[in-house]
């Protein structure tokens, strides 16, 4: 598809195959900690809660509040044509947990802080990446 | 936890004074040997400090050899070393500090601890030569400059890469963002750090910009990352800044009455991260900044310069509500028209024209201007008394740390 920006991607690797991959089935997915229930982001082998090691791979809703955002004007890349919107967005089921993101198919204008956005996937070769609309 | 001095301890760091500084010419584009900077600023302090070079017995610097990205580091411990054939007892350096200025807060534990009598800190950059007539050098693009191809990011830099956010101006700027929107902050209102730098800056023989500027220019310039415009980000040099941190008992007979060290703030208690830091309207520097007021008596109305670090105009911001200066959020408001942080207000601000316009010399800029100004050798932008009491503050992001200096009569 030609129509998709030029974008960075991400080493994937067997530690964060499940955060890159998710979107292959439509899924939004992060490590959860299975004695407590705690989402584990940046991927990491030790609940930072209850230190517990048993962790694995759980999908979350998709959806999600921008946090914060900003409208990136400055041409990094060639291919990634600016205005877009660099948002950090917290998902529902737990706010600590945070995405930097880009917030697509709406007017760079008309996002603000707490819109309800949901997750939608752009594949580049191997990787699905997570970028957020607004809520339908 | 919030007590920076657990019962018992003692203030270590009160162990070390500043008894040099030392700084190269500072350009856009100089073409200078790096490493040819850095010994300028090195030799420069250790004269300055009334020094030879067999008297160096300890190096600090920040963030050491590098090669990526382009121009972030002139020199590490080994070149400075060799190159001036130094006996060390004691050195570091390397990027895992409480900020530019972690470097040295070390030196001053070093010292305080007996491992080193005189130790030469510097910060040498030459980013302008790097950037050449490319974009900035600085930015983290991956692959050593505007990613495709077949590089892939890991670490942190996987989630900002993919979605075009490869620069700090980006991160900082979501800060800002919530900032404003948390409190109200104005665009009219965070001008005034890049007004008031650019201000100094034409007191500054040395700065890059000292052309005036004005509220009208500010908001007419180009948007880099909303709400962040291009004076709002500092400006790529070349240029390289040293000190001399040496044991506080060990200062008789040297060139300067040397300055105090009376407090340091290192602390990060939050996660160490920018994207998933707790409180998006502050930083590390809100945790430094609390420590450095736990371990003095010391108040922010005793401080007579700030120095504090403008990589972007909003870390200034964060650091004078995170060192009490103003009320969390109250920022914009204490900033608001300038007149507070000028050179005759209440607490004189940046007073060399900061990284936004005197150049970008990475925190260790601030530490030098704070200095010479408690010597009284700031020239047109000397602070009128000369203060006694001075803050230098590096660091955004999970990056942060600070030191309360003194220099009484
Ligand atoms: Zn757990």
């Amino acid at each position: 598809m030609a129509d998709k920006p030029f974008r960075v991607l991400p080493k994937v690797t067997s530690d964060n195959e499940h955060f890159w991959r998710g979107g292959e089935t439509g899924e939004l997915r992060f490590l959860q900690c299975t004695s407590c229930g705690y989402l584990v982001h940046p991927p990491a082998p030790v609940c930072p809660r209850d230190l517990s090691r048993q962790l694995a791979p759980h999908t979350v809703s998709g959806r999600g509040t921008v946090a914060t955002y900003t409208v990136n004007h400055q041409p990094w890349y060639p291919g990634l044509d600016p205005p877009y919107v660099v948002a950090i967005v917290e998902i529902e089921e737990q706010a600590d947990v945070r995405l930097m993101t880009n917030v697509v198919n709406c007017d760079v204008e008309k996002v603000r802080i707490g819109l309800a956005v949901q997750v939608t996937f752009e594949q580049h070769d191997d990787v699905w990446i997570p970028l957020f609309e607004p809520a339908a | 936890m919030t007590d920076g001095t657990p019962a018992g301890a003692s203030v270590g760091e009160r162990g070390a004074a500043i008894t040099g500084i030392g700084q190269s010419d500072v350009g856009r584009r100089l073409n200078r040997s790096p490493l040819g900077l850095t010994l300028d600023a090195c030799l420069d302090a250790i004269a300055d400090a009334g020094l030879t070079r067999d008297d160096i017995d300890g190096i600090a610097t920040y963030p050491g050899n590098m090669d990526n990205p382009p121009g972030f580091s002139g020199a590490g411990v080994v070149e400075v070393q060799d190159a001036l054939r130094l006996e060390l007892d004691w050195y570091t350096g390397g990027l895992e500090l409480p900020g530019q200025l972690g470097s040295v807060i070390d030196a001053c534990v070093a010292v305080a601890a007996g491992l080193a009598t005189h130790v030469l800190c510097f910060r040498s950059v030459w980013e302008a030569t790097a950037q050449g007539t490319k974009g900035r050098a600085s930015v983290t693009s991956g692959g050593g400059g505007g990613g495709g191809g077949s590089f892939r990011a890991g670490g942190f830099m996987q989630w900002t890469l993919p979605f075009g956010a490869p620069s700090a101006a980006n991160w900082i700027a979501c800060y800002a963002q919530r900032h404003f929107h948390e409190y109200g902050t104005t665009r009219e209102q965070l001008a005034h750090i890049a007004l008031n730098a650019r201000k100094n800056a034409g007191r500054n023989p040395k700065a890059i910009y000292r052309d005036p500027m004005s509220l009208d220019d500010y908001l007419a310039a180009r948007m880099i990352s909303s709400p962040l415009c291009l004076f709002d980000c500092d400006v790529p040099a070349d240029g390289a800044t040293a000190v001399i941190v040496s044991r506080a008992d060990a200062t008789a007979g040297l060139r300067r009455r040397p300055i105090d060290v009376d407090a340091v703030g290192t602390a990060i208690r939050g996660r160490p991260s920018w994207d998933q830091w707790d409180d998006l309207t502050t930083m590390a520097l809100r945790d430094a900044g609390a420590m450095l007021w736990d371990r003095t008596d010391l108040r922010p109305t005793d401080v007579g310069v700030a120095e504090l670090y403008d990589g972007f105009s909003f870390i200034t911001l964060a650091w004078l509500e995170a060192l009490g200066f103003c009320g969390k959020g109250e920022g914009g408001p204490f900033i608001d028209g300038g007149d507070r942080i000028a050179l005759d207000g209440e607490l004189p601000l940046n007073t060399n024209g900061g990284q936004l316009s005197a150049g970008r010399l990475h925190g260790y800029g601030f530490l030098h201007e704070a200095c010479l100004q408690l010597w009284g050798e700031g020239g047109e932008r000397q602070v009128p008394g000369p203060p006694e009491v001075a803050v230098a503050a590096a660091g955004g992001g999970p990056l942060a740390g600070c030191l309360l200096l003194t220099h009484r009569p």
